[in-house]
This record gives C-alpha cells, sequence and structure tokens, in this order.
C-alpha cells in the first residue's frame, strides 16, 4: 500500500471534502487520503476523525462500515485527531438519541439547556452555539497549541457538548455562557469540538500543528 | 463570548458573480473565488452564496465554484437557490458547502426539510423565509415566494417555528419590502422571529449603512447580518463594518 499521511476516515456523515482540502492547504506535500477502508486507517501515520449530524447515525455509519475496530485501535496508537462529532464519540454516552460512544475518554455528552439564558447583553442564546467563539487553553501547555494565541476565535457549531470529563483530559474552554470543555489531549488523542477547517487562520495552524505533532507519551 | 457574524452574500449565475440593478440589468462582478478570498481577507465570518441561475443546464456551475472556493477559503460556506430535493443538498455538502438554504421547497413540500434535516443534521440545514408586511390578515407578515411577487397565505412568525420544528437549524430572514431600498432591516419582524425560536437568526435586506447592522442585532435581535451591495459597491469593507459593531459593543471577531 502507497504511504499515507494522514486518513480522514470517511463513515458516510457529510462534507469530508473541507476538511481534506484545508489539511492539503497547510501541508501540500503529504499524502491524505480520504477513506472508509480499515487497512487505509491502519497503514496511515497520522488519523483525523471527523464528524457531524445526528449521532445515533455517526455511531450506526461507523460500525456498519466496519470501521470501529480501526478507529478504536488508531486512537490508542497513533495522532489522533477528533473533531466536532468526532470528539463526542470518543466519550462513553451521548445523550443524543441516547447512545453508547466509542468509550475512549471518560465523560458524557448532553445537550445545552439554555432555555431563557441571555449573554450580556440581554440577548437570548440560541442552540445551536453556532459561530466564532474563543477558545481558552488550560491543563498543561500543549504542543497542539503552538502559534495560536490564548482566547483566539474559532468556529463552532454544535448541539451537546462534553460534560463530566477527567479534569486531565481538557485542555481547551469555551464559554456558551457557562464553561465547557471544548479541546482534550490525552497521550495521542487530540480532539475539538470545534472545525478547525471552517475557522480561518488560526484553524489551519491548529492542523498545521497536527500534522507535525510528534505526541509525548 | 459569542461573536455577532457578518455575513456577505453573492448573487451566482452561470459561474460568475453578479450585481443586480433593480433585478433587472445584471452586471458581471467578478470571478466567484477572487471575491471569496477579499471577503475572506476583510474578515467575513461566512460567505453566502445564492446561485440564480435560471436555466437548469447552468446549475451544475455552482458545485465547480462551491468546491474551488472551498478549496481557498477555511470559512463557512453557505448555498442557496433551487435547492429542490434531498438529493441536493448532498451534491452541495460533498462540494463544499458547510450549509445549504432552502426556500421555496420548504413551502411546497415540508417533509423535504425534515428529510434533509434528519439525514444530515440540522446545523446544515437553513431555512429562508421571505416575508412582507400585509394589511387585511390576522397576522402581520407573512411569507412570500418568488422573489416577493407571490403570497402565501403563511404567517411569517408560525411557518418559522414551523420550520425549526421540522429541523431547520438557522433562520435566514429576508424582508421583501426592505430590499434593495437601503433603509434597514425589518427590525420588529427580526425580534417577533427571534424571540419564538431557539435557533440563530440571520437579517437580510434592507441594509444601507453601518448603523442598520448594529440596529439588526440590537434591535431586531439578530445573531448574524447578511448584506449584499454595501460589500459588492465598495461602500463599506467588512473590516470597517466589525470596526464600526465593536464601537457600539457589539461582540465581533476581529
Amino acid at each position: 500500500m502507497k504511504k499515507i499521511d494522514i486518513a480522514v476516515v470517511d463513515y458516510g456523515m457529510g462534507n469530508l471534502r473541507s476538511v481534506s482540502k484545508a489539511i492539503e492547504h497547510v501541508a501540500p506535500n503529504k499524502t491524505v487520503l480520504v477513506t472508509s477502508d480499515s487497512a487505509a486507517i491502519g497503514a496511515a501515520e497520522r488519523v483525523v476523525f471527523p464528524g457531524q449530524g445526528a449521532m445515533f447515525e455517526c455511531m450506526r455509519e461507523l460500525d456498519k462500515r466496519g470501521l470501529h475496530h480501526a478507529v478504536v485501535n488508531a486512537a490508542k496508537t497513533k495522532p489522533f485527531l477528533g473533531i466536532c462529532i468526532g470528539l463526542q464519540m470518543l466519550f462513553d454516552h451521548s445523550e443524543e438519541g441516547d447512545v453508547n460512544c466509542l468509550g475512549l475518554l471518560q465523560g458524557n455528552v448532553i445537550k445545552f439547556a439554555l432555555e431563557d439564558t441571555c449573554d450580556k447583553d440581554g440577548q437570548k442564546l440560541k442552540v445551536p452555539h453556532m459561530g466564532w467563539n474563543q477558545v481558552y487553553q488550560g491543563g498543561k501547555p500543549h504542543a497542539m497549541w503552538n502559534g495560536i494565541a490564548n482566547g483566539e476565535r474559532f468556529y463552532f457549531v454544535h448541539s451537546y457538548y462534553v460534560s463530566s470529563t477527567n479534569p486531565d483530559y481538557a485542555v481547551g474552554f469555551g464559554e456558551y455562557p457557562q464553561r465547557f470543555t471544548c479541546a482534550v489531549g490525552k497521550e495521542n488523542i487530540f480532539a475539538v469540538q470545534f472545525h478547525p477547517e471552517k475557522s480561518a487562520q488560526a484553524g489551519l495552524q491548529l492542523l498545521s500543528n497536527f500534522v507535525n505533532w510528534k505526541p509525548e507519551y | 463570548m459569542l461573536a455577532k457574524r457578518i455575513i456577505p452574500c453573492m448573487d451566482v449565475t452561470a459561474g460568475r458573480v453578479v450585481k443586480g440593478v433593480n433585478f433587472l440589468a445584471l452586471r458581471d462582478a467578478g470571478d466567484p473565488v477572487e471575491i471569496a478570498k477579499r471577503y475572506d481577507g476583510q474578515g467575513a465570518d461566512e460567505l453566502t452564496f445564492l446561485d440564480i441561475t435560471a436555466t437548469s443546464d447552468d446549475r451544475d456551475l455552482i458545485l465547480h465554484i462551491i468546491e474551488d472556493v472551498a478549496s481557498q477559503v477555511f470559512i463557512p460556506l453557505t448555498v442557496g437557490g433551487g435547492v429542490r430535493e434531498v438529493e441536493d443538498v448532498r451534491r452541495l455538502l460533498n462540494a463544499g458547502a458547510d450549509k445549504v438554504s432552502i426556500n421555496t421547497t420548504a413551502i411546497y413540500n415540508p417533509q423535504m426539510v425534515a428529510d434533509a434535516a434528519a439525514r444530515f443534521g440540522s446545523q446544515c440545514i437553513v431555512v429562508a423565509i421571505d416575508a412582507k408586511k400585509v394589511e387585511g390578515q390576522p397576522f402581520e407578515w407573512e411569507v412570500f415566494t418568488h422573489g416577493g411577487r407571490k403570497p402565501t397565505g403563511l404567517d411569517a412568525v408560525e411557518w418559522a417555528k414551523k420550520m425549526v420544528a421540522l429541523g431547520a437549524g438557522e433562520l435566514l430572514v429576508t424582508s421583501m419590502d426592505r430590499d434593495g431600498t437601503k433603509i434597514g432591516f425589518n427590525n420588529a419582524l427580526n425580534r417577533a422571529i427571534s424571540d419564538a425560536v431557539e435557533v440563530p437568526l440571520i437579517a437580510s435586506g434592507g441594509v444601507g449603512n453601518l448603523q442598520h447592522l448594529v440596529d439588526g442585532i440590537k434591535v431586531g435581535g439578530a445573531d448574524a447580518v447578511l448584506a449584499a451591495s454595501i460589500f459588492h459597491y465598495g461602500e463599506y469593507t467588512v473590516a470597517q463594518a466589525k470596526a464600526y459593531m465593536q464601537a457600539h459593543n457589539i461582540e465581533v471577531r476581529l
């Protein structure tokens, strides 16, 4: 098999072109493959696990395509970047569709409950949490934040978020209006709730960091 | 804090961005990729492309445009115009669109909104509502189609609630009696809808100056403001608009 630098896991849920194009943009000399082939995921040096849509369908499609094992294996063995639902799926359970997820990270995914909650200007907070919000880096310094200012804005679009996770994993936080974990790092896993592929320069920097990342175990 | 968004909107036909003059003469305004890059460089938070292609032969051209733009501009892209079936949504998303805006089809076939949301997620389904103030109805604002010419008998606020219930993740509300007037958004309409639904609202139609953008958010309760002509004709840059909004205490991404 041809050398694959970065495999983007395709389980049939939505737009993967943006992710692969953004990675190709920051790493023009790397081979980026959008794939639903377990062997290719196994052979790749790095794996990106994106996702959008509904959790139930995401887990079902992952299983249907026989990718469950390949994704879990990649998350245990090589630089691994989860994006949006690809972050949520790493946890134990999601309230969305009452689905058990991959259980690689401890914590549950729950819905924003913001009825009659307003921001500081008295404007009603909407769900989905959609748009550009600040990401505050926390926990231990992480190589994936290199060249990214603390409080930089990234593009979010989600109605569910990770709750009750092990604080040791939490490396980035958003506020809506309560503080929530929006980036997690554990060994070779880094995962973000926002969309780096849609977050202009800051997002491209994060993807560039991933391409060059050497996780410390 | 979550920033309020500025979204430049581009009308596209036969592969080019065009500027309309009173819906009659269309003037070529340039290459979609170049214009998209320029707005991105000015700090646009998202981009919206409205496909106004009249002939079905040329309809696929929008897919190539989206592919080209999505390869070079890394901010969210919304595409609307001529979206009739779930398959149209799929093709636009695969081309690189992040959200698809559904307008007329939502009225004639509301189930299509539900089907598309169930399949691809509410986050990528925008329902566009064209509304106008009316007299002699039990409600204030009515939904119109065909560029504001054809009434539907639907109450815009109730319609918005129905679309959200079916799975719309965002609403693009255009005030047809303001569109092109440059007298500002219809903030009463936007406020009524924004207060009635849980999802974000994009205000559209009527922007003539930067204060209108501020009013759209503060008075109308919009989460994002969409404008075409003030940016196309170079009256203002997106950066100037953001500076103005920030000076009026609106959270923006700079």
